[in-house]
């Protein structure tokens, strides 16, 4: 069983499926463990403001971003611990973030919904519902522009979909012809807002109102997500212009900490516990004899140390300074 | 040195700095093909072709966004709304993130656009299309506002504008476009932000105007000196942010009176920030309570008539320095 860069190396399509796998598994069960870690610290106190957690959509960030490669770029909501973990940021840096301290991504100035890393192409954490949709446009069009191979993929979810920015991008997208992929992260509330309440169509329809190819997938299963960004991202590269993916998913926790989870049963929460990405991959593994019990048990022990050492770094990382207060609000110019 | 109205100085500012830098490039409604609103991008469709002046829908949110995502990518993007009331419609691009991604991102990221808009009342054009939002923009931290008052300040700061790494908003009065001025030929004739430029020296009072108002506080100097045979020194801003809140005072102790003229709506306008702060820094030096002449507290009505009262005038700016000697 391999060890090492499991949470940071991009798929590549020569990787062996059994390798691949194991890392999607690895990947889950990082983001989950990570996520069930930053919850417990939230009631401690020792992370502040506004938490979501992503426990339940794990495949949608570790297939669909295992399919970029470095250059492609990545942009998101405020659920957003997930994907940075899954674009190979060290967890213990998205921690310290989350503790608001110099170690952190954006050194305490951002939290949970601002994740950004530049030398992992991820351009946050947006926390305006929609609002980072068309600065993916952007993005896209600038590499579209300069000749670039790069892909540029928006995570968004349907909450955002009745937004205004929505429309504009996925417009401007197509009748640009950019390259983006759209990921929609359908969990089925928009807060506590059930999406037949929200939204008048099936989202994915909306897409091919605008002339985007879209495809519904179904979001608990890492593998079948993988696969259709990888298609996704083969669309966009050869400059046929914008692809849209809707992945059917659903999160077990409340929207955000503060959430009493009126709006749902619990049994509906079981119910979608019984598709979890997690347990269907590893039954597969099982199965498929890529993974024994005893290997599946060393991962989740890996991933317990690695959270644990996650959560040290970020405690024993300082505080920013208060002299550092006014420090990026502006980029210095080079002549003054 | 040529003479030009404001709207060829900025034609010309655009065009240098596409030739200079291949990363330029234009965004806007009817930007191309129409040849903008205000006809300052004419004819560079036909120069550059349409990837680099793009035509786009009418779509602020989007088009703003697109500018900022583009210069995230790389590209020195330049967005024209066609007037700063459509602003409203995507100011959530230009608060939540043009301003906000360095700070946020703990300065890894940072947004170099620069977002022209056409600002002002005054041409019976209704409530809707008549703000003056320059002190609105100032107020966010993270933006930097230009505000020119002529041609030759429009192509100097808006050519320093596409050098700058920080998203710029750039207001250019409507009622200037056509105003005339010389404007250095210079290819690299650039304006530093916040250097306020003292347009006439004076003893008895300071005026301090931005965009439009720096000419009804010229207007307002030349009544003052004809009719009461009162000295009063000029100032214009030229930039909201940063301020050269330095030479306001240095005038200030010197004259030991300062009048704000400005469009905007008074109550809670750039106004009261210059105010304050010329009391914080010369109190001791003031004869008279900072006074400001602005915008009348209403929605801008259509009639001429009660358009005009809605406006300052320089009659109001004479009466304000009257009443404080």
């Amino acid at each position: 069983m391999k060890t090492e860069t499991l949470t940071s190396a991009p798929a590549t399509s020569s990787e062996p499926k059994d390798e691949q796998f194991e890392r999607f598994l690895y990947q889950m069960l990082l983001i989950r463990r990570f996520e069930e870690r930053t919850g417990e610290m939230y009631t401690k106190g020792k992370v502040r403001g506004f938490l979501h957690l992503y426990i339940g959509e794990e495949a949608c960030a570790v297939g669909s971003i295992s399919a970029l490669r470095p250059q492609d770029k990545l942009i998101t909501h405020y659920r957003d611990h997930g994907h940075a973990i899954a674009r190979g940021i060290a967890p213990q840096r998205i921690m310290a973030e989350l503790f608001g301290r110099v170690d952190g991504t954006s050194k305490g100035r951002g939290g949970s919904m601002h994740i950004f890393d530049k030398q992992a192409n991820f351009y946050g954490g947006h926390a305006i519902v929609g609002g980072h949709m068309p600065v993916a446009v952007g993005l896209g069009l600038a590499a579209k522009m300069q000749g670039q191979d790069s892909v540029t993929m928006c995570v968004f979810g349907d909450g955002g979909v009745a937004e205004g920015e929505f429309h504009e991008s996925l417009n401007l997208s197509s009748l640009w012809k950019t390259p983006n992929i759209w990921f929609l992260e359908n969990n089925g509330y928009g807060m506590g807002l059930p999406l037949a309440k929200s939204v008048a169509n099936e989202i994915y329809r909306l897409a091919e109102a605008y002339r985007i190819p879209s495809v519904r997938v179904d979001g608990m299963d890492v593998v079948g997500v993988h696969e259709v960004t990888e298609k996704a991202l083969e669309h966009c590269r050869t400059g046929e212009g914008p692809y849209f993916i809707e992945a059917m998913t659903y999160r077990y926790r409340g929207h955000s900490m503060a959430d009493a989870e009126l709006y749902r049963q619990k049994s509906e929460v079981e119910e979608f516990r019984k598709r979890d990405p997690i347990e269907r991959l590893k039954a597969r593994m099982l199965q498929e004899d890529m993974i024994t019990d005893r290997d599946y048990d060393e991962l989740v022990a890996r991933v317990e140390e690695e959270v644990a050492q996650a959560i040290q770094f970020a405690d024993a990382s300082a505080q920013p300074g208060l002299d550092t207060l006014y420090d990026g609000i502006y980029k210095e110019n080079a002549n003054g | 040195m040529a003479e030009m109205r404001m709207r060829d100085a900025l034609h010309d500012a655009l065009r240098e700095e596409m030739l200079r830098d291949e990363r330029v490039f234009l965004m806007g409604e009817d930007i191309g093909g129409y040849g903008g609103s205000y006809a300052v991008t004419r004819g560079l469709q036909t120069e550059f072709g349409p990837e680099r002046v793009r035509d786009t829908p009418i779509a602020e949110s989007g088009i703003l966004g697109a500018g900022i995502g583009a210069a995230l990518g790389g590209l020195r993007p330049m967005v024209e709304i066609m007037t700063i009331n459509f602003s409203f419609v995507g100011i959530d691009q230009i608060i939540n993130n043009a301003s906000k991604f360095s700070y946020m991102s703990g300065g890894q990221f940072n947004v170099p656009i620069v977002i022209r808009m056409a600002s002002g009342g005054g041409s019976q054009l209704g409530a809707t299309h008549s703000h003056s939002l320059e002190g609105m923009y100032a107020h966010f931290p993270g933006l930097k506002v230009v505000c020119p008052s002529n041609a030759a300040d429009a192509k100097g700061l808006l050519k320093r504008a596409f050098r700058d790494e920080n998203p710029v908003i750039f207001i250019e009065h409507a009622a200037l476009y056509g105003t005339k001025g010389e404007v250095p030929d210079d290819p690299d004739f650039l304006i530093e932000f916040g250097k306020a430029s003292v347009l006439q020296e004076g003893t008895d009072v300071t005026v301090i105007g931005y965009s439009g108002s720096v000419h009804q506080a010229i207007r307002a100097a030349k009544l003052l000196e004809e009719q009461e045979e009162l000295s009063a020194e000029v100032i214009d801003l030229r930039t909201l942010r940063p301020l050269d809140i330095e030479t306001v005072v240095q005038s200030v102790k010197k004259t030991n009176r300062a009048v704000i003229v400005e469009d905007d709506w008074r109550f809670g306008g750039f106004g009261a920030e210059l105010s304050a702060q010329i009391m914080e820094r010369a109190f001791d030096w003031l004869d008279a309570p900072v006074a400001r002449v602005s915008g009348k507290d209403v929605p801008m009505p259509y009639n001429r008539n009660l358009e005009f009262a809605a406006l300052p005038s320089e009659e109001d700016v004479v009466e304000a320095v009257l009443a404080m000697l």
